[in-house]
């Protein structure tokens, strides 16, 4: 799934990377908690959580994760976009609430495959 | 190359914000030595929940990785109140990081699983009031 797709279909708005939309996502990890993230390796993974700290951009860097959705409305401060603009990391906003969002794009396609290692 | 290339940082204790900055940094300095992305995964994410342990716990302390022909060590040092159970410590989900660490998005419990996972060997050697050291090894 294209990273604009995910746009579109969270009614996104995007906080940086807007010449990256065209990027391919495989897939998608919903979660408060950047340890449980860690976890998990993913392939081009998008992230949607609904906490907000520098953390939550490098745990994205540390997994090579594409692409960050803030959800709940959540804004990314200064210092996250900063990071994120450095790694190349597309950042979004969505109003959507966590459970909405994570529904809305897996039932169009995009899963978890969660496996470990 | 015959001798290990060695990198070295401090990790301050102070600022929860800045941890994870010698993770991030080791990734790029893994990537110009033309290493594999998927070791450079492993090691970095290793590292950082690392890192982000010595914050929470331990006040800071310093983080070296060399690397050699066939491996990568990290080794990981602080002067913080020591591992009082390791083996409690190794499980997933045990925590004794403060409420506010949690609502951070870490002090889930997974932190020393998730160094174990990520890397080939850990080995954990840790004095109650003395401190940690930590030293684990991705293989190439």
């Amino acid at each position: 799934m294209k990273i604009a797709t995910i746009k579109e279909l969270l009614d996104a708005e995007v906080v940086c990377g807007e010449d990256m939309l065209d990027r391919e996502v495989y897939s998608a990890c919903g979660s408060d908690m950047m340890s449980d993230v860690l976890a998990y390796v993913k392939d081009q993974a998008v992230l949607l959580t609904g906490l907000v700290n520098s953390q939550v951009v490098r745990t994205a860097v540390m997994m090579d994760m594409v692409c960050i959705v803030f959800v709940r409305s959540k804004v990314p401060t200064e210092e996250m976009v900063e990071l994120a603009r450095e790694s190349g990391l597309v950042l979004m906003k969505s109003r959507k609430r966590m459970y909405e969002a994570c529904g809305k794009l897996y039932a169009n396609g995009l899963h978890g495959n969660g496996a470990s290692k | 190359m015959n001798e290990a290339v060695k990198f070295h940082f401090v990790v301050d204790g102070d600022d929860f914000t800045s941890a994870g900055q010698a993770s991030v940094q080791i990734k790029k300095n893994l990537r110009q030595l033309g290493i594999s992305p998927e070791t450079i995964r492993k090691v970095s994410i290793a590292m950082y929940e690392g890192e982000i342990n010595m914050v929470i716990h331990a006040g800071g302390g310093e983080a070296d990785v060399l690397i050699y022909e066939d491996r990568i060590e990290i080794l990981l040092t602080d002067n913080g109140p020591g591992i009082a159970n390791i083996d409690l410590a190794m499980q997933e989900g045990f925590s004794t990081a403060p409420d506010n660490i949690r609502s951070l998005g870490f002090g889930a419990g997974m932190g020393l699983p998730n160094m174990k996972r990520y890397t080939d060997s850990m080995q954990i050697d840790s004095a109650l009031g003395k401190g940690t050291r930590i030293l684990m090894t991705v293989n190439l």
